[in-house]
């Protein structure tokens, strides 16, 4: 009995300190990538090449998703708002919606599966294959030539691809809302121009996002980077990216909205 | 790799991604000026005046300010005056439209259920409101229980209440 106890408990103390030091060593990985962020950034070349890996190639996702997620807020937000008399109000709620949470959220999450579990995969083979050991033996480093454009990439595409998916939810809620239901064109939107704010509503939104894209950008390169060696290692660290960036962005995006939309 | 090929290949990538970087701005871009509106709520622009209501019932702030139902304007701030408890409203006014000394200021609701807004009456006084300056006719919002409640007991109070059909 006293053995079980002392086992339940040790485990338990194990995980947290392990959690901690994970928490600890990413937040230390953070500060490196950010050191080396003016040699990263003065070349931009490869900023950009990870971004068309990343960003570029995550757009038909991320447009045919925004398209479907517009449609199906018009379809349900207009069978509630009906019952109140208010379905003009339909441009309200849907631009609401997406600016505010669903088109920063929702690419996040996306982008985490799409993009984050890449990165961290071809980062974690490099590890894997000693490709990153041979680059510190030729005196480059590995966290400015491979971690840097990749994170950056990240950053620069996700309020790009989030703006993009509000944009085509809103063309979705429209199509549904104006176009099959018929809604009146003017009022669905004008009520949502009187009610959309730049700063509060859009800068926020695209705010989150930029957020969103340094948690999941630094999450993969940082899975990536200290893989297992193995390939039990690589797939452990694209799952744990999708899994862990995943959870980030939900409870990041909780904290941000009750500081930024409470009042 | 050849060189040639190196530079085909970086230019096409250059392409996309700034493809990629203009499809993402325009889409802000329509997020602000046609979900947002940025246009027409320009925050610098306008001049602000000062409205003090007993009650402002559900007004919020960046609620509109209309005058014959048209926006002229927004509620930019609300707060409760310490010594008379009354609520402080600050208004932002488009500076194209001017409004006379004798103005009235009310707070009424869009439609049953709508939102609350501050709807200006432009009065006959030759001399215009400035900036900073107080509206000093103001008409409280209608809190639907006291309407009830007076109704009550306007009814209760009349001679032949309760009286036999």
């Amino acid at each position: 009995m006293q053995r079980i106890v002392i086992d339940v408990l040790g485990d338990l103390g194990g995980a947290v300190i392990d959690g901690l030091g994970r928490l600890g060593r990413a937040a230390l990985f953070f500060g490196r990538v950010l050191g080396v962020s003016h040699r990263v950034l003065r070349r931009f070349g490869q900023v950009t090449r990870e971004m068309r890996a990343s960003g570029v190639r995550s757009v038909l996702i991320i447009v045919v998703s925004g398209l479907f997620v517009g449609m199906v807020l018009a379809v349900q937000g207009h069978d509630v708002l009906q019952r109140f008399g208010a379905s003009d109000s339909l441009g309200v709620l849907v631009a609401l919606s997406l600016v505010r949470e669903l088109g920063p959220v929702v690419t996040a999450l996306l982008f985490a599966g799409r993009a984050g579990s890449a990165i961290a995969a071809e980062i974690g083979l490099m590890r894997a294959t000693d490709q990153l050991s041979a680059m510190e033996m030729m005196a480059v480093d590995p966290v400015a030539r491979i971690v840097g454009p990749r994170f950056y990439g990240a950053v620069f595409s996700m309020p790009l691809l989030a703006a993009m998916f509000s944009v085509l939810g809103v063309f979705g809620a429209w199509l549904i809302g104006v176009r099959l239901i018929g809604i009146d064109a003017g009022s669905f939107w004008s009520q949502m121009q009187a009610t959309v704010d730049f700063r509060h509503d859009v800068l926020n939104g695209l705010l989150k996002s930029v957020v969103f894209g340094v948690a999941v950008g630094l999450i993969a390169v940082f899975e990536g980077f200290h893989a297992a060696p193995t390939a039990g290692g690589v797939s452990s660290a694209t799952t744990r990216t999708v899994v862990i960036s995943s959870l980030a962005v939900l409870f990041l995006d909780f904290v941000m909205t009750t500081w930024m939309f409470r009042g | 790799m050849d060189v040639q090929g190196l530079t085909v290949q970086r230019s096409k990538i250059d392409v996309l991604v700034g493809l990629f970087v203009a499809a993402g701005l325009l889409a802000a871009v329509f997020l602000a000026l046609k979900v947002g509106n940025l246009a027409g709520f320009d925050t610098e622009g306008g001049y602000r005046l000062e409205a003090r209501f007993d009650n402002i019932g559900g007004l919020k702030a960046r609620a509109p300010v209309k005058s014959a139902g048209v926006v002229v304007g927004r509620v930019e701030s609300i707060a409760l005056d310490r010594e008379t408890y009354e609520a402080r409203v600050l208004l932002q006014i488009f500076p194209e439209h001017r409004f006379s000394k004798d103005t009235i200021a009310s707070i009424l609701t869009s439609g049953l259920l709508g939102e609350q807004y501050v709807s200006l009456e432009a009065g006959g006084d030759s001399a215009y409101l400035a900036s900073g300056d107080r509206i000093a006719k103001t008409q409280s919002a209608m809190i639907l229980e006291k309407l009830i409640g007076q109704f009550l007991f306007s009814k209760a109070s009349e001679p032949n209440a309760g009286g036999s059909k």
